[in-house]
């Protein structure tokens, strides 16, 4: 064993056994340690905030360069806090309003591009290709045999999850059988979003592990 | 075993299974195949394919502290293999989170390979506003960013000044915990045919697969076993360029040690990974069989 003589990786291997005594029960360690991470990263931001946006983008610009058009956005980012006095708090829709019109105006048809039509190209294509047969016949592999049915795979699978999501006629008939294998499509999509998820969590709990193991208690490499 | 007392199993019990199942592999580590999956290599040879000294690498490090376990050891081998191939990176970020991180690998890596700020490679720094910045950098990248995380005038780095907009960046490598790579994709993507890869944490990873499909990324990292995938490449390459042979030439025998396991930080994680996942599904298999058979009992 060959413990850590930092002071600064002993406040963070004590504060990380504090949230993890979550894990026990509820208890005030856990509490101190979320109330401090809560205060910390609020001051942390408005910091940040302020010298990587505030001060370079407007008080810069305004009071060291004379350039007045930095009012506006000055303003309108004042207007915020406007919220806080019931009285005027009206003032602050005007930002919002700002906001929420420049935020549509510029997503909206880059969402169309990027999640609609570009995903719609991607669908459409041949059901069956004779080359990836070929490849398969001369080489049948797993991996040849998943590049042959992945397009129709795909195509059968978008096609009968979007059925599932057709509310206009009851499911019953041929909608009825696709919608019912769409089922299978997003159970299996869910599923693969499970599996993720917990590999996720499993390689956070590794991360603080080996900081504990290796940092603090240099019990590893 | 009574059913009924499975199935009413004390969490911490699960719990402490699960923390038993990490810490054993990284005490005595068992050496579990990884294999390498085409996403990754693909992201390996997007940025493999930057010619040395060229162009630069966009690296966008647009994560928190929470997610490092699975995106820091990405960072860290994305920069490794761009400087042992001498391939110059600008780094940014996005997340208010994220300069720290960012400023914390970059001088890392670059002072263990030897190279250059401003020459080899630039480090932004931060720049709130997510899709505004990506798209003022489509139109000129020293308006979207004045100084660099230095407060040194972007217009005075040596290297920045072959640089303006992404027609002088060849891939952008966005890292993040969120839906910050859909933001690239829509604004630099769409809008200016920037290529981009990604590298993301494994809950959003499978989000990000109907991406490659369409070729709106050239490549993805997800999660730790992504990341290890990434490092195992790295560390083959650095092999072949000679750069291990001259590191353990160059430094005593503790420290080349102490750097080859900071170069496999992810990998060694991978038997955890592996253990704690076979855990995990005997868990839910257990559960299955002991609803199902509860159930059946009860009819």
């Amino acid at each position: 064993m060959n413990l850590s003589p930092d002071p600064w990786v002993w406040l963070a291997a004590l504060l990380t056994l504090c949230i993890y005594s979550f894990l026990y029960k509820d208890n005030p360690f856990y509490k101190a340690a979320e109330h401090l991470f809560v205060g910390l990263s609020a001051g942390y931001f408005l910091v940040i905030y302020w010298y990587n946006a505030v001060y370079p983008d407007m008080v810069v610009p305004l009071f060291k360069q004379g350039k007045l058009l930095c009012i506006i956005p000055g303003l309108l980012g004042l207007f915020f806090f406007f919220r806080f006095i019931p009285k005027v708090g009206w003032v602050s829709r005007w930002s919002i309003a700002f906001y929420i019109g420049v935020g549509a105006g510029m997503s909206i048809p880059a969402t169309m591009q990027m999640r609609i039509l570009e995903q719609m190209k991607g669908t459409m294509q041949p059901f069956f290709s004779l080359e990836t047969w070929h490849v398969f016949v001369e080489n049948p592999s797993l991996a040849s045999f998943g590049a042959l049915i992945g397009i129709p795979l795909m195509i059968v699978g978008v096609m009968c999850t979007l059925s599932y999501f057709f509310f206009s006629r009851e499911h019953k008939g041929v909608l009825g059988g696709m919608s019912r294998i769409g089922i299978i499509f997003l159970m299996i999509g869910f599923g693969a979003s499970f599996g993720y998820t917990v590999m996720a969590r499993i390689s956070l709990l590794i991360g603080r592990v080996q900081f504990l193991m290796s940092d603090w208690l240099g019990v590893i490499d | 075993m009574n059913l009924e007392k499975l199935m009413r199993i004390d969490r911490r019990l699960i719990f402490l299974l699960i923390a038993l199942a990490v810490i054993f592999p990284l005490l005595f580590p068992i050496g579990l195949p990884t294999h390498l999956s085409k996403p990754v290599q693909d992201t390996f040879n997007a940025v493999d394919s930057i010619p040395p000294d060229g162009p630069p690498l966009m690296l966008s490090i647009d994560y928190d502290p929470a997610a490092m376990p699975e995106l820091y050891p990405m960072t860290l081998a994305i920069l490794r293999h761009c400087f042992s191939r001498n391939i110059r990176v600008l780094v940014l970020s996005l997340h208010r989170a994220g300069p720290g991180i960012g400023e914390m690998a970059t001088t890392r890596i670059a002072k263990e390979y030897g190279k250059k700020e401003g020459e080899d490679y630039v480090y932004l720094g931060f720049k709130p506003g997510f899709g505004a910045v990506i798209l003022r950098m489509g139109e000129d990248i020293h308006g979207a960013f004045l100084t660099d995380y230095y407060n040194r005038p972007i217009g005075e780095i040596p290297m920045m000044r072959e640089i303006h907009n992404y027609d002088d960046i060849p891939l952008v490598i966005c890292l993040s915990a969120a839906a910050i790579p859909e933001l690239w994709m829509m604004y630099a993507g769409s809008r200016y045919h920037q290529t981009i890869a990604a590298g993301v944490t494994a809950v959003s990873a499978a989000d990000y697969y109907p991406f490659l499909q369409t070729d709106q990324l050239v490549g993805l990292i997800g999660g730790l076993k992504g990341a290890s995938e990434y490092e195992k490449l790295v560390n083959e390459l650095e092999e072949r360029l000679g750069v291990d042979k001259k590191r353990k030439e160059s430094l005593s025998k503790e420290e080349y040690e102490k750097l080859q396991v900071s170069h496999s930080k992810a990998s060694a994680g991978m038997d955890s990974q592996s253990i704690a996942h076979l855990v995990i599904i005997a868990f839910i298999v257990i559960g299955n069989v002991a609803y199902f058979a509860q159930r059946r009992r009860k009819r």
